[in-house]
């Protein structure tokens, strides 16, 4: 298991794998904003923290499809399918390190992100905070979506398309406790928690999700 | 033991001959009822007075609301059907789950497409960001995505258990959009929320609402049962033609090895 965790993070680190390109595509998505709703600096500052969590979101998803792909390619996971373990453990695995490599990069850029829109330095800190909880819960949705995406010939798009609708829980409570953060009279907390329990309710139905539908899909 | 009965029934239904031979036998009926009860429905429907506040649009509620009911229906007749498809293997549940998809996004379109026209006129606006309004869209944007998977793979046992799965997992995650989503609205704008709640329903009302909403259920399960007939027999035709492909590819071969 250590092992699989380590050759798929030297895997999504090296080139050709998908964590700086992720990054690069949250930089860019967030630095295009200003150029769309105009460089207002308390409008910015406003809307900074759903700005940074749909960036957030869709660089998340960026990387989904080659998640088992790359692994379907060269036979790998065959062996996978084969061995002894819990497929959904393995699979759970795989999602740490797909984290590792994709999500806790978008969560590190973040705090520089808010900077740009011009975010106080509370909501720079919830943000990062939210993002830290929930984008693993973005990562086992997106297995899912991932082990769909092997049984197709050509998945990335369509991917986005079916895990999107699924991740509006995590998006909808992640930026309500960044503004609860900020904003006086809401607390903090409510959402918070209810963000890290649907993380962990997807670190459940997500793998075990994606390993049936990994089982079936095998030829 | 009436269970196991119950389940005998249905795993007998899994040979196509008999589903088609059901079929064929009650369709005529169900589309019968079906239209008889739209006629009354209807009829009740235009015969009733408006309501004095909201006048003629009041009718668009006798569509509006089944349409809407439906379309969660749908969805859960696809998640019942692909528990079937991925506990028993039982083929029909794979038909019934992809023939259901499309049904389901056409309820959930009527539903958007009737609400807006009635949110014009009441509330001044096309769409409001309503918890409600925003529920059903996300759910129309999952029958398409489910739609385009099925369409996206070429072998159909295949498409039917991936999208099976897919389908459970977003059945998991209706009530928690749901709720999600209230929570946000409440949180947002507490006071403003124009809610689709209605007026409170008075007798008037009531009675051609139900019998609309029985028509409208007929409705489904008749275009649900047609539309498995219908795919139950593309996929015969289909085999049939591949068998022809295969039997017009041997042919060659065997001359050359009679010659041989």
């Amino acid at each position: 298991m250590t092992a699989l965790l380590l050759r798929d993070l030297k895997l999504s680190v090296r080139a050709g794998g998908g964590a700086l390109i992720g990054v690069l595509f949250f930089m860019t998505v967030v630095a295009v904003i200003p150029f769309g709703v105009g460089p207002d600096l308390n409008l910015l500052s406003r809307i900074g923290p759903a700005i940074v969590w749909i960036g957030a979101l869709l660089s998340a998803l960026l990387g989904l499809d080659r998640m088992f792909q790359t692994d379907r390619e060269d036979g790998s996971l065959d062996l996978i399918l084969m061995q002894e373990h819990p497929l959904a453990l393995t699979v759970l695995i795989k999602c740490l390190a797909h984290w590792l490599g994709n999500g806790l990069p978008l969560v590190i850029a973040s705090p520089l992100l808010g900077l740009f829109m011009n975010m106080s330095e509370v909501a720079i800190g919830a943000t990062m905070l939210t993002l830290l909880v929930g984008t693993p819960a973005l990562t086992f949705i997106g297995a899912v979506g991932a082990a769909v995406a092997v049984a197709l010939p050509r998945g990335g798009l369509l991917v986005s398309i079916l895990v999107l609708p699924l991740a509006i829980p995590v998006l909808i409570f992640g930026v309500s406790a960044s503004y609860a953060a900020v904003e006086d009279p809401a607390p903090f907390m409510p959402p918070f928690l209810i963000l890290v329990a649907i993380t962990m309710f997807f670190a459940v139905i997500g793998p075990i999700g994606a390993a049936l539908a990994l089982r079936n899909t095998a030829d | 033991m009436p269970e196991s009965l119950a389940i005998t029934k249905i795993s007998d239904l899994a040979n196509p001959t008999r589903f088609l031979g059901l079929a064929a036998r009650i369709l005529p009926w169900m589309a019968g009822i079906t239209a008889i009860l739209f006629a009354i429905g209807l009829y009740l429907t235009f015969s009733s007075e408006g309501d004095y506040q909201q006048g003629m649009t009041v009718r668009i509620m006798y569509v509006h609301v089944p349409a809407a009911w439906l379309s969660m229906m749908c969805y859960s007749v696809m998640a019942m059907s692909a528990i079937g498809t991925l506990v028993w293997r039982h083929p029909l549940a794979d038909v019934s789950h992809k023939t259901a998809a499309p049904l389901g996004a056409a309820f959930t379109l009527i539903a958007l497409a009737t609400g807006s026209l009635w949110g014009k006129p009441m509330w001044g606006t096309w769409w409001v960001w309503d918890a409600r309004l925003t529920s059903v869209f996300v759910l129309f944007l999952m029958y398409l995505g489910l739609i385009a998977l099925n369409r996206a793979m070429d072998d159909p046992g295949k498409a039917a258990r991936v999208s099976a799965v897919l389908i459970l997992v977003g059945f998991v995650n209706i009530p928690i959009i749901k709720f999600s989503v209230d929570w946000w609205n409440t949180l947002h704008q507490p006071a403003s929320v124009i809610r689709l709640d209605g007026p409170t329903i008075d007798k008037e009302f009531l009675w051609p609402l139900l019998i609309m909403a029985v028509a409208f259920t007929l409705l489904f399960f008749t275009l649900h049962i047609a539309a498995m007939r219908n795919e139950i027999w593309r996929r015969r035709v289909s085999a049939q033609r591949r068998m022809a492909a295969r039997m017009a590819g041997h042919a060659p071969v065997k001359t050359s090895a009679k010659e041989a």
